[in-house]
């Protein structure tokens, strides 16, 4: 009661506007992000337990959660790696265009979803330049799950990059020196001394960009050819159920990929915490 | 392990950050790299330990440790210690296996049993004195325990070389003392060739065997701190170790002039710039037949041993410093505003058409 009364008067706050600004964020995640969520649930309601468990466990769904899980995991896996490299290349040296590479990192937010999933569809297609090249070699990419994961990695890659990016710039070049002046070679290095130094990033990005794989609908819907039971993806599902007015089935699966990807965040939000608190100096 | 230096040079870009340089460190020696920044002796540093690479000219430079050419070796197998200005900490490993790290990169043939390892980073947390908190990391330290550890780390590994790039640089005064007179006594206590850089004079005078003191990629003087400051080489060695006050003027028979102030002074006629060091400044209350140099006092600030009084006067273009001892300040009962005159016990100047250095002493 007594730090209600504080808040109020804003006695101990120095810093003006708390109150306004305060109450427009939650205004505004109320709006945005609270509203429609309980609209969801909202549509859960109609639907008993049972009927709630037969919807989400029918074979064509739980088909489609195997595939975006693991289209998604190899996109998070591969941006990892890929991710991580990028990121390394646009801190530690300098180029001509590097600033070019920088700006491209981002294209994957601004362009449409839908562009990226024609422009690949089209590009990985037997009749495209890609798959003219890789099919005689046995690769078929398009309408399987790996133009699925190829979709999946695109969209997301940029999550990997600008969350390790900052802290690889925050680690002073001279952490590698005195690693090497120590008689590390360059494995040793890198595997002792910068990865554990970024490795939260490094997690938080592959994270991210999960967790944004398991929701892309955009991007791999025309990539990935939509065969039932092998190459459908879980927000194709629900699109699916929309478009049969079914709009509490379509709840039923979504509130599963809501449930999955809100407890990932969290997981590795609390991990991380206790990691970085090591490094601020915490007991942790 | 002595150190040779044969006509190292470097460029970055266009610049020049070294000029050709030779240089040798006797074993054993602790010597300091003095200059302003930018005058090219981190470069140096960076290059005796293997972090940057000197220019490829015509005639390629050398780097001998003893008789052994590490020119072409990387850094990690040259056998050196590097302790950074910042630190440079692992900041996710503790104080142990800060310390441990050079000894457990080790390839599996020649790394010590863990044991062995065990207990010889337990005797270097001994020697900086952190034994009580090698389970905590970096973040958790001071300053002054971060260096030490990072010290700790750096002769770990048993260089027979520590270089030190400003390795106090960045500790407020009373802890960067404590560190320097410790460093001291642990090179005295080891007996390894250390080499560190700073920018700070005094702190150079008072660690090092020898002084290299550089500015613009070159090296000005290579001296004992001793001879460095009683007889430096040129006006940029003499302006760099220590507080200068400057007296400039037209001298005529014998007499130099600079607007009201006149001094005798047993000089050719033509411009003249005498330099003279804060203690060599005597203030009396009245003017000699030899010299008459008015002055006020603007600052008076007691620090230490001596009392620092800050002069001017309309014919000096910048003011002066003098260091006056306690018992003469309170025999002239000197306060800020005073008039006084000033007699210099002692000048040097550095003629630019001359190589040599002339001084003179007059008793007073």
């Amino acid at each position: 009661m007594s730090q209600l009364a504080t808040w109020r008067t804003g006695s101990t706050r120095v810093l003006p506007g708390f109150g306004l600004s305060m109450g427009i964020s939650v205004l505004f995640i109320s709006l945005v992000l609270l509203l429609p969520i309980t609209g969801l649930f909202g549509q859960l309601a109609g639907l008993s337990f049972a009927e709630y468990w037969a919807i989400i466990t029918e074979g064509r769904v739980v088909a489609s959660y195997m595939v975006t899980i693991g289209a998604a995991a190899v996109a998070a896996l591969v941006n990892a790696v890929f991710g991580l490299l990028l990121a390394w290349v646009l801190v530690r040296y300098e180029f001509p265009g590097k600033r070019l590479l920088d700006a491209l990192m981002d294209l994957p937010f601004a362009l449409p979803t839908a562009v990226a999933g024609i422009t690949l569809a089209t590009l990985y297609a037997s009749s495209g330049w890609m798959g003219r090249l890789l099919e005689p070699l046995g690769f078929q990419i398009a309408y399987t799950w790996v133009g699925i994961a190829l979709a999946m990695a695109f969209t997301s890659i940029p999550f990997v990059v600008r969350t390790v990016q900052p802290v690889l710039e925050d680690l002073p070049a001279e952490v590698d020196e005195a690693a090497m002046s120590l008689g590390a070679t360059d494995g040793v290095a890198f595997r002792r001394v910068i990865l554990p130094h970024i490795w939260p990033a490094l997690v938080t990005g592959t994270g991210l960009a999960f967790v944004r794989s398991l929701g892309e609908f955009g991007a791999i819907i025309f990539i990935a050819g939509n065969m039932p039971y092998e190459t459908e993806i879980t927000a194709l599902m629900i699109f699916v159920k929309l478009q049969e007015y079914d709009y509490a089935g379509a709840s039923a699966i979504a509130s599963v990929v809501l449930f999955v990807s809100l407890a990932l965040l969290l997981a590795i939000n609390i991990w991380q915490g206790r990691f970085v608190r090591r490094l601020h100096g915490g007991k942790g | 392990m002595s150190i040779h230096l044969h006509n190292i040079a470097k460029h970055f870009g266009n610049t020049q950050a070294l000029e050709p340089i030779n240089l040798d460190i006797h074993e054993g020696e602790l010597v300091g790299l003095l200059g302003p920044s930018g005058s090219g002796k981190t470069t140096l540093l960076r290059i005796i330990a293997g972090l940057e690479n000197a220019d490829h000219t015509a005639q390629p430079g050398k780097i001998l440790f003893g008789d052994r050419d590490v020119t072409n070796v990387h850094v990690r197998d040259r056998r050196i210690g590097f302790v950074f200005q910042h630190y440079a900490l692992f900041r996710h490993m503790s104080v142990y296996d800060n310390v441990a790290f050079g000894l457990t990169v080790l390839s599996r043939k020649r790394r010590p049993s863990s044991g062995e390892i065990r207990a010889r980073v337990f005797r270097l947390l001994e020697m900086v004195k952190l034994e009580h908190l090698a389970n905590r990391y970096p973040a958790q330290l001071s300053g002054g325990q971060q260096q030490r550890v990072s010290l700790a780390r750096a002769l770990a590994v048993e260089p027979e070389v520590l270089l030190l790039d400003e390795p106090f640089g960045a500790l407020d005064a009373k802890v960067r003392q404590e560190l320097r007179r410790w460093l001291r006594h642990l090179h005295d206590e080891l007996n390894f060739t250390s080499v560190f850089v700073t920018h700070d004079q005094e702190e150079a005078l008072e660690l090092s065997d020898r002084v290299v003191v550089m500015s613009n990629g070159r090296i000005e003087q290579i001296d004992t701190p001793d001879d460095l400051y009683r007889t430096p080489k040129n006006r940029f060695v003499f302006e760099f170790l220590g507080d200068v006050n400057h007296l400039e003027g037209k001298v005529s028979n014998g007499v130099l002039t600079c607007g009201d102030a006149y001094w005798h002074v047993d000089l050719p006629d033509g411009h003249e710039e005498l330099l003279l060091r804060p203690h060599e400044v005597r203030l009396t209350e009245q003017p000699t037949s030899e010299s008459h140099l008015p002055v006020t006092i603007t600052a008076i600030s007691p620090v230490g041993a001596e009392v620092r009084v800050e002069l001017e006067a309309d014919w000096l273009a910048q003011p002066w410093l003098a260091t006056v001892r306690h018992t003469d300040f309170e025999h002239l009962a000197l306060r800020r505003g005073q008039r006084l005159f000033a007699h210099p016990r002692h000048w040097r100047r550095f003629p630019e058409t001359e190589s040599k250095a002339t001084e003179q002493s007059r008793v007073a």
